[in-house]
């Protein structure tokens, strides 16, 4: 465990962030667990379309539907974890909470940690099999964005999932659990677990919890906060290659500094945390959570000292009643298909063939709900604003790239047939199809919206291992 | 000689940072003074109007503002942006990745 800071002072608590979102850095974890001295391990893996997936997965085999990297990534890190009594918080459950600690105690066993290692297990989150008495009951589960009810879309509905906050984490904590494993807990509840487990902090303590729900805010996108993507002075940011990632020193007043491990690369400036900070930002004012309301313009902001930043004045607001929820749906199918043109005229041969495709498309008749076409290398991420300030003649290539979504498979199947054919019977100076006929994709939606707090009911399981 | 005018135009990059992304179809834009002393002029130039209309055709929804200036920040929320959204859309910047940068590309006036 880290020393106190100081004499007499409370200790600081230090919380390291492993994983962004499912599918970051393997390294990092690793490298924040023996890089130097750390508290807890939080890692985030689970976005909204991530629970269908493991939805999916589960109904399939139901020895799955949870983060399967989660596993191998705990075989190389547990050791070192054990060894130096850190705790890891991780959403790595997905649907399947209970397999996925049954994997990780395996693999502890394997690693003849038996008798040293407690895992806490959260579920409680998972409404798919408690819809219909939710809706029957008068919960309509409107969509927050467009207010409609969630019966328009449920015979397609394939995960629905309740938002849960910090305190099942710190229930599992307090009775002992080295790692916590869970369902559908929120990116910042996971930071601000152990806060509240280290700190004694009360449930109505609102400007604390806004201030573990900030810090937790800050180091939930990994890197994103130490110099990752980051846009101040990007080309001096120093040894992206080697990238620390960031770690939270929380002190039981809830102030706090962003800091990572000495010797790795990136950077942690003011600039760099604020950009983290409006990442994904609603109204500043108002972050909700099922833990408190953070307001993100008390936030105050300081570099104190190298690659460290100080958060401060953070102030908080009760919690509301609600908790979010997250539906998953069947929408239908989408396909993107790409072909690259060539100097002369890139730009105007890969338009040619868009007007050729589309006429070819409305000649057979199918029906989409969208065609969306981009010319990358010229307008694909500005759109106009980009071709307003370009000479378009002298591009030496440009990416033709059409998307198509339908309710129906045939028209986007179809669609999928019609890509390669230009290469022969369209505009010159064609290329690029090594790729192959692209693949109708299944689009599941997302379906975001809020239910009364007291119709879910977390809970918590200790496995020894 | 001509008087040379009072104003110069410059692109927002040379006052301004920021990072973008989602939520649902909403695109959220944190745009971030380079100084503080460059807020004010964000503030006052860059309104959810005129940031509307430097994204006119290209969102089809409304432009909200909100402001921090404890950070020197303003956060722009940019409706029906994404084409649906996370996996619906059909953008390569489904996400709304890089909306941070496409308004960095919006000019204000300074004094000479």
């Amino acid at each position: 465990m880290t020393p106190a800071r100081g004499t007499g002072g409370p200790r600081a608590v230090r919380i390291a962030a492993g994983q962004g979102f499912w599918g970051d850095w393997l390294e990092a974890p690793y490298r924040q667990v023996t890089g130097g001295p750390i508290d807890y391990l939080m890692m985030d893996y689970l976005a909204e379309v991530t629970m269908s997936i493991l939805q999916k997965q589960k109904s399939r085999d139901p020895s799955l539907g949870y983060a399967k990297d989660f596993v191998p990534l705990m075989e190389r890190i547990l050791p070192t974890v054990v060894e130096r009594g850190i705790k890891v918080t991780a959403n790595a459950g997905g649907v399947n909470p209970q397999a996925c600690a049954q994997a990780v105690a395996d693999v502890a066993r394997r690693l003849k940690l038996g008798g040293r290692l407690r895992i806490g297990v959260v579920t409680g989150d998972d409404l798919l099999g408690r819809l219909d008495g939710l809706l029957a009951r008068g919960h309509e589960l409107r969509n927050l964005d467009t207010g409609r009810p969630l019966s328009d879309v449920r015979d397609r509905v394939l995960a629905a999932n309740a938002y849960l906050g910090a305190w099942p984490v710190v229930d599992a904590l307090r009775r002992g659990a080295d790692v916590v494993i869970t369902g559908r807990v929120t990116d910042t509840g996971l930071t601000l677990a152990p806060m509240i487990h280290a700190f004694d902090w009360r449930p109505d303590a609102w400007d604390l919890l806004a201030a573990g729900t900030v810090a937790g805010h800050t180091i939930e996108c990994g890197a994103q906060c130490s110099g990752g993507n980051c846009l101040v002075d990007w080309e001096r940011i120093p040894d992206l290659a080697n990238v620390g990632y960031p770690i939270v020193e929380a002190r039981p007043d809830g102030t706090f500094e962003i800091a990572k491990h000495p010797g790795t690369g990136g950077r942690i400036s003011v600039a760099g945390v604020t950009e983290q900070l409006v990442y994904e930002m609603g109204d500043p004012a108002a972050y909700i959570t099922p833990d408190c309301i953070a307001d993100f313009t008390t936030i105050r902001l300081e570099q104190s000292g190298k690659d460290r930043v100080r958060v401060s004045g953070v102030r908080g607001k009760p919690a509301t009643d609600k908790l979010k929820v997250s539906v998953a749906y069947f929408y239908g199918y989408k396909a993107v298909g790409t072909l690259v043109y060539a100097w002369p005229d890139a730009y105007k041969k890969a338009r040619a063939a868009d007007r050729v495709l589309r006429q070819r498309l409305e000649r057979l008749g199918l029906e989409f709900e969208a065609i969306h076409t981009e010319l990358l290398g010229a307008d694909a991420t500005h759109g106009r604003l980009a071709l307003e300030q370009l000479v378009v003649d002298d591009l030496p290539e440009v990416q033709l790239r059409i998307g198509v979504r339908s309710p129906h498979l045939p028209a986007v199947e179809r669609f999928t047939r019609e890509i390669a054919p230009l290469i022969l019977n369209g505009p010159p100076s064609v290329t690029g199809f090594a790729g192959g006929r692209p693949k109708p994709e299944e689009i599941v939606a997302y379906w975001p919206a809020l239910l009364d707090k007291g119709m879910v009911e977390p809970c918590v399981e200790l496995v020894e291992v | 000689m001509k008087r040379r005018a009072s104003k110069r135009r410059v692109r927002l990059a040379q006052l301004a940072h920021a990072r973008s992304g989602d939520k649902g179809d909403t695109a959220n834009v944190g745009l971030i003074a380079l100084k503080p002393e460059y807020y004010t002029t964000l503030v006052k130039q860059v309104t959810a109007a005129r940031v509307a209309r430097h994204f006119k055709g290209m969102i089809r929804g409304p432009v909200e503002r909100f402001e921090l200036p404890n950070l020197h920040a303003l956060n722009f929320l940019l409706h029906g942006a994404l084409d649906g959204g996370g996996t619906i859309s059909l953008k390569t910047d489904a996400q709304g990745k890089v909306f941070s940068t496409a308004l960095l590309r919006l000019e204000v006036e300074l004094p000479r």
